[in-house]
């Protein structure tokens, strides 16, 4: 009798933990996700400014980084540059925000990594505090008519956006 | 090359576990097994040693070719929490959880080979898999030696919180060796029970054991409230943090089973119950773990999200079903030896204390999951906080206290009337005690009963160590001589008399602190002077200074009596200067506050510098008044140094 009631209390509390891993306690969903795009203008690493304006029509990935984050930023660096070379032919733009870092951080780093996208410095913290970024990496991937509809906190990986970017083209067609 | 070195090592080691595992199960139908299994634990401790050593070598080098490295240390990292970034995140956790188990069980492979040769198969057995569980998951899904394929020029660096306290480097080993510790015990009743029903040597085996590991429990929970009031900067020590949880419930259990197994080497009861008891202990530490590095709670304790989650999970469940049946096949073989005990006994209070140190395990147990319960039911996200836990835990702690007072003056077997009389004298001082408070102010039923329960405790302590003590001077010694020597002669008895004191005293302090604390929370301009409770204070100045690993801030706050400063109506004369200040670590994006602390006996003054503005020269203020918090830190000391006094081998 009483093993079976132990049983039984086992059993749901491994449960239970076992539910508890399906789950992340730090995920905060955006309030941004359905929203318009805040507007920003970029200023980009090898001049010129990006303004938000230009790239509606388009499916945009906007990465926030810095050179210091590690490791995350660097796990997802080849990723982000790998969807550039696969997507870019087909319209969608990835830009990387630079955020809280020095400018010779932030060009070592694009260096490295051989980056080829849009890149630019947020000086002021002003874009990052617009999107409400909490911490690097953060990444928001922006549909055609310029809503965020999806946010991820931390390392991105080239799968992760490969199914949702292909799901917003096939969308907009 | 470290970090090849490192992983050949931990395969090295894992490979001896399971050979140690083969060599169990080939020994154990000798009557003395022979001495392979413990030689293959020897090398496993060896092997884990070196996979350390060569961690620790690259964290000191600063090898950021090795992924922990780079995200614990940097270049500006000191010496000290370098060395202690091994238990700084995830990965290194693990390594030193590992190799504090590889050493306990390398002793207890060698040690109870003869010592106890009938328990050795199953607890050998049970410490090497629980060895080659931890090795499997720091070869496989948690590598502390795994590269990075680019170098980084320089690390991450460790969490600021972690790096701003030299208890970063004692609380969390102190507290492993707690976790980890609680193994042993249950390894031997696992070898108890394999053993057969009449294994009963177990407990007395043991017993240095559990009380090592309940030593270290507290001790490592100690230290992390101390940490916690020192860097978090809210002026408390205790939050009911899922972790802080997932310690706490442990050495409840433990503390449980320090008492009962006394009964049982005693008396011969409660044998099924010690059993039981040692198995729970240590099914919640891997609970704790589980909860700690599997990121399924969010806390300030919790590493980052990992893939051992399900690992973990699969571990315990193994553990747990494995105890389970174990316990299903041997318990109902197991017979108590002694008679029915009477009511007004030391063993009928061990069992009541039992029942309620068991009871406020099952509450925060159940405050702790309960998120978790209502997400996986209804996807909800609900929190559990302080007001819950301390409602149903105040009164369960105060009635244990006064259990404890009890249990101090009653007799083992059946206590005399004289016995009885002294709990009255006891009881009227500390009702005593409780009335005076109230007629000195003191407000809330809740506080008044915990002033008699502390009262009663203390009293209870003192009175037995006194009997003791005067029995001594009878026979000619001098006070402090017969305090000595009574303690030295039976220091088990004395040592356990003087940790209950320790908790009074800690207990007393927690009342304190909580009963009447004040906090104020103000802007003010350098030169202006805030009062609060009893102080007068005055920011002087702004000042600021560049070290290697960060910038920092600091405020120098010149503290009066409040009282002689407002009658004199001049500038206050300052009894103390208190710097709290504010560090900007390298790669960290919000400043780290350490607050500045005046304790004296009856209160602590807490200053937190919250923000500053050298514009305007202004500074946010958290200034907290919390009375008795030094009563906390000294009634844990005293537990502790009985506590170890206790544990001292005997002279032989």
């Amino acid at each position: 009798m009483w093993l079976w009631a132990a049983l039984a209390v086992a059993v749901a509390v491994l449960a239970v933990l076992g539910a508890g891993l399906r789950r992340d306690p730090r995920r905060l969903p955006s309030p941004l996700v359905g929203r318009p795009t805040p507007a920003f203008s970029l200023p980009l690493l090898n001049g010129g400014v990006l303004r938000s304006e230009a790239l509606r029509g388009r499916v945009v990935v906007v990465n926030f980084w810095a050179s210091w984050c590690y490791p995350a930023c660097y796990d997802e660096a080849p990723h982000l540059q790998r969807l550039w070379d696969r997507y870019g032919e087909r319209g969608v733009v990835v830009v990387g925000i630079n955020i809280q870092d020095t400018e010779a951080g932030a060009r070592a780093f694009v260096r490295r990594f051989g980056q080829t996208f849009p890149v630019g410095r947020d000086r002021t913290g002003s874009i990052a505090i617009d999107f409400g970024v909490v911490g690097v990496p953060e990444t928001y991937l922006i549909d055609r008519q310029g809503r965020i509809v999806f946010k991820h906190a931390g390392a991105v990986t080239e799968d992760l956006l490969a199914a949702r970017i292909e799901a917003l083209l096939a969308q907009g067609r | 090359m470290i970090a090849l070195g490192g992983r050949i090592s931990l395969l090295v080691a894992l490979a001896c576990c399971l050979a140690g595992l083969v060599a169990v199960l080939r020994a154990r139908t000798r009557t003395v097994p022979g001495p392979g299994a413990a030689r293959w634990a020897v090398g496993v401790a060896l092997a884990v040693t070196a996979a350390v050593a060569l961690m620790e070598a690259a964290l000191v080098g600063g090898d950021f070719s090795i992924r922990y490295v780079a995200s614990t240390t940097n270049r500006t990292t000191p010496l000290l929490f370098r060395v202690a970034s091994l238990w700084g995140a995830l990965e290194g956790s693990l390594l030193l959880w590992a190799w504090v188990l590889a050493a306990l069980t390398a002793w207890v492979a060698v040690r109870s080979r003869t010592a106890a040769p009938r328990l050795w198969p199953g607890t050998a057995g049970v410490l090497l898999g629980l060895c080659a569980f931890f090795l499997a998951l720091l070869v496989g899904p948690a590598d502390p030696f795994a590269r990075l394929p680019v170098v980084p020029p320089d690390g991450s660096g460790l969490n600021p919180l972690l790096q701003n306290h030299p208890l970063m480097a004692l609380h969390p080993p102190v507290l492993y060796l707690g976790y980890v510790g609680m193994a042993v015990p249950y390894a031997f009743a696992v070898g108890s029970l394999l053993a057969g029903p009449d294994a009963e040597e177990w407990v007395a085996v043991s017993r240095p054991w559990i009380l090592g590991a309940w030593l270290a429990l507290t001790a490592g929970l100690l230290l992390g409230a101390r940490w916690s009031y020192d860097v978090l900067g809210w002026g408390g020590y205790w939050a009911w943090d899922p972790v802080e949880n997932a310690a706490l419930l442990p050495w409840l259990t433990a503390t449980a089973l320090v008492h009962s197994a006394m009964v049982e080497v005693r008396r011969g009861l409660l044998r099924a119950w010690t059993v039981v008891l040692a198995a729970v202990s240590f099914l919640l530490t891997l609970v704790g773990t589980f909860i700690t590095r599997s990121g399924v709670l969010a806390s300030v304790h919790a590493f980052t999200q990992s893939a051992i989650g399900p690992a973990l999970l699969a571990g315990l469940a193994a553990a747990t079903l494995g105890t389970l049946a174990l316990l299903a096949w041997r318990l109902p073989g197991l017979r108590e030896e002694g008679a029915v005990f009477s009511v007004a006994s030391r063993e009928a209070l061990v069992v009541f204390n039992n029942v309620i140190l068991l009871a406020m395990a099952a509450t925060v147990f159940v405050g702790t999951v309960f998120p978790l319960v209502v997400e996986a039911t209804t996807g909800q996200k609900v929190t559990v906080g302080p007001p819950f836990f301390n409602t149903v835990i105040t009164p369960l702690g105060l009635a244990l206290l006064a259990l404890t007072g009890a249990g101090t003056v009653l007799r083992w077997g059946r206590s005399t009337a004289a016995d009885l009389r002294r709990m009255g004298h006891v009881a009227a001082a500390a009702l005593a005690a409780a009335v005076a408070a109230a007629a000195a102010g003191v407000r809330g039923t809740a506080t008044v009963v915990a002033v008699g329960a502390v009262a009663f405790t203390a009293a209870a302590q003192t009175v037995e160590i006194a009997r003791g003590v005067r029995t001594l001077q009878a026979a000619g010694r001098s006070l402090p001589g017969a305090l000595v020597e009574v303690i030295l002669r039976h220091r088990h008895r004395y040592a356990g008399y003087l940790v209950h004191l320790g908790l009074a005293v800690a207990v007393a302090g927690i009342v304190g602190s909580q009963a009447s604390r004040l906090e104020v929370h103000r802007l003010v301009r350098v030169g202006e002077v805030v009062h609060a409770g009893g102080y007068a204070l005055r920011v002087d100045e702004l000042r600021a200074g560049a070290y290697p690993d960060r910038l920092v801030v600091w405020a120098p706050v010149s503290v009066a009596d409040g009282g002689a400063a407002l009658a004199g109506g001049r500038e206050p004369a300052p009894k103390v200067v208190l710097r709290p200040s504010q560090n900007f670590y390298r790669h960290a994006r919000t400043p780290v506050p350490t607050p500045a602390v005046r304790s004296t006996w009856r209160e602590d003054l807490y200053v937190v510098l919250m923000g500053f503005d050298p514009g305007s020269q202004t500074a946010v203020l958290r200034v907290v008044v919390s009375p008795l918090v030094s009563w906390i830190w000294a009634g844990g000391a005293l537990m502790i140094v009985a506590g170890g006094l206790a544990l001292w081998p005997p002279r032989r």
